[in-house]
């Protein structure tokens, strides 16, 4: 802990106040703020819906909604949590704030851009949640043609704008790291003593620009031939449905390391931190996120092995899904190596770095079986593939998300949290969400399909496991809104480095200044800069 | 009101001349508070907008996969329709593009000379051609209504074919219609550097607007070079 704690007379926070300074500001702190807040409220959109899905399923009968409801259910919750909490979370609320801290700049390279990005974001979320109220949209998150575009009569156009509207947000905002991160770092500031949280965030940024237009014009196609009746994706006028599959899948895919790869930069700077050690093997963590990157664009059909896709293609889909676990292996024995002799701390970040370490190894894992064309045969549209992907999303994401926001709360709002319920809903966050997914493994082996309301009955114990794992796992996240609201008014104040890390944005005051440092600074030391174990860092 | 002087932590041994005309850039606000230098920020809103083209390379590369599935598998039929769209008045288009990519260069170089009446003069040049453009595919979209070839409970064409050829006259308005809202966004952009060069914002220091929107405007010229002979030309020969 710092033993002088200095509150700066002005940061950003208090750099102007009422609600035009907010809503019209470009620093990038602020509208990361803005983010969150929105992020947030979508995020807990989406839980709702899992809130019933899951009580819905305590019971094999159908009885608390109907079947219609439960497909509108299990689709807006889809659409709320990957387009407009998992995709934007990391990237836009701590990259945001972090990408020009931590490369010593005064701002994003286009901060009215940045600011612009945010309207985009909300008025994306604001069509889909019209569709919501509207009366909901029942085709799944995944828009599968023809059934979006010429049977379903729900409100398929406005989600899919919403869709289309909020991707320009993500590239936006990958354009604005990439230009950033290309032009406005630092003296001295090389790219190899970038910290990793960049490397992930620049290479996400990447996929940002590279695949999120193929959705836009592809959820655009998808509009235009419900009002023009084009026929691109419907067999009866000569289109082709796998074809929508295939260029969903593009961008869908690689929007899975859109998601989970700012988690992965995010656990880097916590082990870094939480271990007082240079991130053993820098440079192979690095390019494992420009590896994931790349790769991660090669293996869109192994979504489509039950599809109609020639066994051929499906063979080379395959490969090329088993060669994504490499560089994830990667990462996640050169995090073990640096905890190995580290002075390991078991503070809150560190809590949920172990625990997305552990998750995301059983997701990853459970990502192969699901890359073995036979094996995916077998679990294809089961439980086994909802568990597999919530421990990447909700075990690896949201775990890298919270461990990034306690980790940086301090210095984003000056303020110390309570660290023992932290660490309590650390734990609960953990139990809750293994009791949850862990379950929907074994049901899916079983045989449990996917998106149904009603089961037979042999499958009940399972899913009343399941069903009080979300239970847990929802008083887990209302915690830390709790408690991190409450530090902000009545919380001990942090100072610029409460966990004595090194990194430039520990460098500069609690709350940074606006302008985020006094002086720019010239940067002489590689990252990760624990040169001796001991403690008592000076900032 | 802040301070200008409060954004400037250049070094105190950097030229006297360059920093002498930062802060002139800085007090007529075309450097923006954030960057160092003028150099810098033109390469980031360069940069920026190669990116922004890569994007939009994807944005229509989905609309050329789903071009290329179907004229693999109908070739025939698309063969025939496009048979009924317009070569002259499409060729007619095609130079207008050209020639507007010409002085849109042209532009850019008169910026980077400072030359402002010589560039507003072909900011003009490019705008009119632009329009001719667009004049000219209203044109063809009316042909294309009388004629019935538009998508939809109204389409009519040989029996045959008449099923693909929608899908062919689909994609004809879909990307068309794509690349003509591309070319209005262009447009409104040179009506904004026309402004701004008429302001004179633009000068031989501060020229990178002008080079951006330029950036932009030949990749939408690129654009239709490709779709000029995917649309218009392809098989002709076979029918004859």
């Amino acid at each position: 802990m710092a033993s002088t704690v200095i509150t700066p007379a002005r940061h950003y926070l208090n750099d102007g106040y009422g609600i035009t300074s907010w809503l019209l500001t470009r620093d990038h702190k602020r509208i990361a703020l803005l983010y969150l807040a929105g992020v947030t409220f979508f995020f807990f959109v989406g839980g709702a819906m899992a809130v019933v899905m899951r009580l819905e399923l305590a019971t094999p009968a159908g009885d608390l909604v109907s079947d219609e409801t439960y497909n509108k259910l299990f689709t807006m919750h889809g659409v709320m949590m990957v387009f407009f909490f998992l995709i934007p979370a990391i990237p836009n609320v701590l990259g945001n704030f972090l990408v020009p801290i931590m490369i010593g700049a005064k701002d994003l390279a286009f901060p009215k851009l940045n600011l612009f990005s945010w309207y985009i974001f909300i008025v994306g979320g604001l069509f889909s949640l019209y569709a919501l109220v509207a009366g909901g949209v029942d085709t799944g998150w995944t828009f599968y043609a023809p059934f979006s575009t010429v049977s379903s009569t729900t409100n398929v156009i406005p989600t899919a704008l919403g869709i289309f509207i909020t991707g320009f947000s993500s590239i936006l905002t990958g354009l604005n790291f990439i230009v950033t991160i290309h032009r406005m770092r630092a003296p001295g500031l090389t790219w190899f003593r970038l910290p990793l949280f960049l490397w992930s965030t620049y290479a996400t940024s990447l996929i940002n620009v590279l695949g999120t237009p193929v959705i836009a014009i592809t959820l655009l196609l998808v509009a235009a031939e419900r009002v023009f009746h084009f026929g691109f994706f419907n067999p009866a006028l000569g289109g082709d449905p796998v074809l929508f599959q295939h260029l969903f899948w593009f961008y869908s895919h690689p929007a899975v390391y859109i998601m989970v790869l700012p988690a992965m930069g995010v656990v880097s700077e916590l082990v870094a931190a939480g271990c007082r050690k240079p991130v053993f093997g820098y440079p192979f963590v690095a390019f494992a996120s420009v590896a994931i990157a790349v790769l991660g664009f090669l293996v869109w059909g192994h979504h489509m092995f039950v599809a109609g896709e020639s066994v051929y293609a499906a063979m080379i889909f395959s490969i090329l899904s088993f060669l994504v676990a490499i560089p994830s292996a990667v990462k996640v024995f050169n995090w073990t190596a640096t905890m190995y002799k580290g002075s390991v701390s078991w503070e809150t970040p560190m809590l949920y770095a172990y625990g997305f370490i552990g998750l995301f190894t059983i997701g990853g894992l459970t990502g192969l079986f699901l890359a073995a064309i036979g094996i995916d045969v077998h679990v294809t549209d089961t439980y086994f593939v909802i568990a597999h992907f919530h421990y990447i999303m909700v075990g690896g994401t949201i775990m890298g998300y919270l461990g990034g926001l306690h980790y940086w709360w301090p210095k984003i709002s000056g303020r110390l949290y309570n660290e023992g319920l932290a660490k309590l809903s650390a734990g609960i966050i953990f139990i809750g969400f293994n009791l949850t997914f862990f379950p929907q493994f074994l049901l899916g082996y079983l045989g449990m399909p996917r998106r149904y309301h009603a089961y037979p009955p042999e499958f009940q114990l399972l899913n009343v496991l399941s069903s009080a794992g979300a239970s847990i796992l929802g008083v887990g996240y209302l915690i830390p809104m709790i408690y991190l609201t409450w530090s902000l008014r009545y919380g001990r104040l942090a100072g610029s480095n409460p966990w004595g890390a090194v990194g430039l944005e520990w460098t500069t005051t609690s709350p940074p200044p606006t302008e985020n440092f006094s002086e720019t600074p010239t940067v002489t030391w590689e990252a990760y800069d624990y040169g001796s174990p001991v403690e008592g860092h000076v900032a | 009101m802040p301070d200008p002087a409060r954004h400037d932590h250049r070094p105190a041994d950097a030229f006297a001349l360059q920093r002498d005309g930062e802060a002139l850039a800085f007090q007529h606000g075309v450097l923006a508070h954030h960057f160092d230098s003028l150099d810098q920020q033109r390469e980031a809103t360069t940069l920026g907008m190669w990116v922004f083209l890569v994007t939009e390379v994807l944005f229509f590369g989905g609309l050329f996969l789903v071009y290329s599935v179907y004229r693999t598998w109908y070739p025939q039929a698309f063969a025939a329709a496009s048979h009924e769209l317009d070569v002259m008045l499409g060729t007619i288009n095609t130079a207008a593009l050209i020639t507007s990519s010409l002085t849109m260069a042209l532009a850019v170089h008169a910026a980077q000379l400072g030359q402002r009446r010589v560039l507003m003069l072909f900011l003009v040049a490019t705008i009119a051609l632009g329009s001719l453009f667009l004049g000219i595919k209203a044109v063809e979209y009316y042909h294309k209504f009388t004629e019935h070839h538009v998508p939809g409970p109204a389409f009519q064409f040989e029996r045959e074919y008449i099923r693909q050829a929608q899908l062919f006259f689909s994609l004809y308005f879909v990307m068309t219609g794509l690349h003509a809202l591309h070319m209005i966004i262009g447009i409104g952009i040179m009506l904004w550097m026309l402004y701004w060069s008429w302001r004179g914002t633009i000068t031989a220091e501060y020229y990178s607007p002008i080079e951006i929107s330029g950036l932009y405007w030949h990749f939408v010229d690129i654009v239709w070079i490709f779709l000029f002979p995917l649309l218009y030309l392809l098989g002709r020969h076979g029918l004859h």
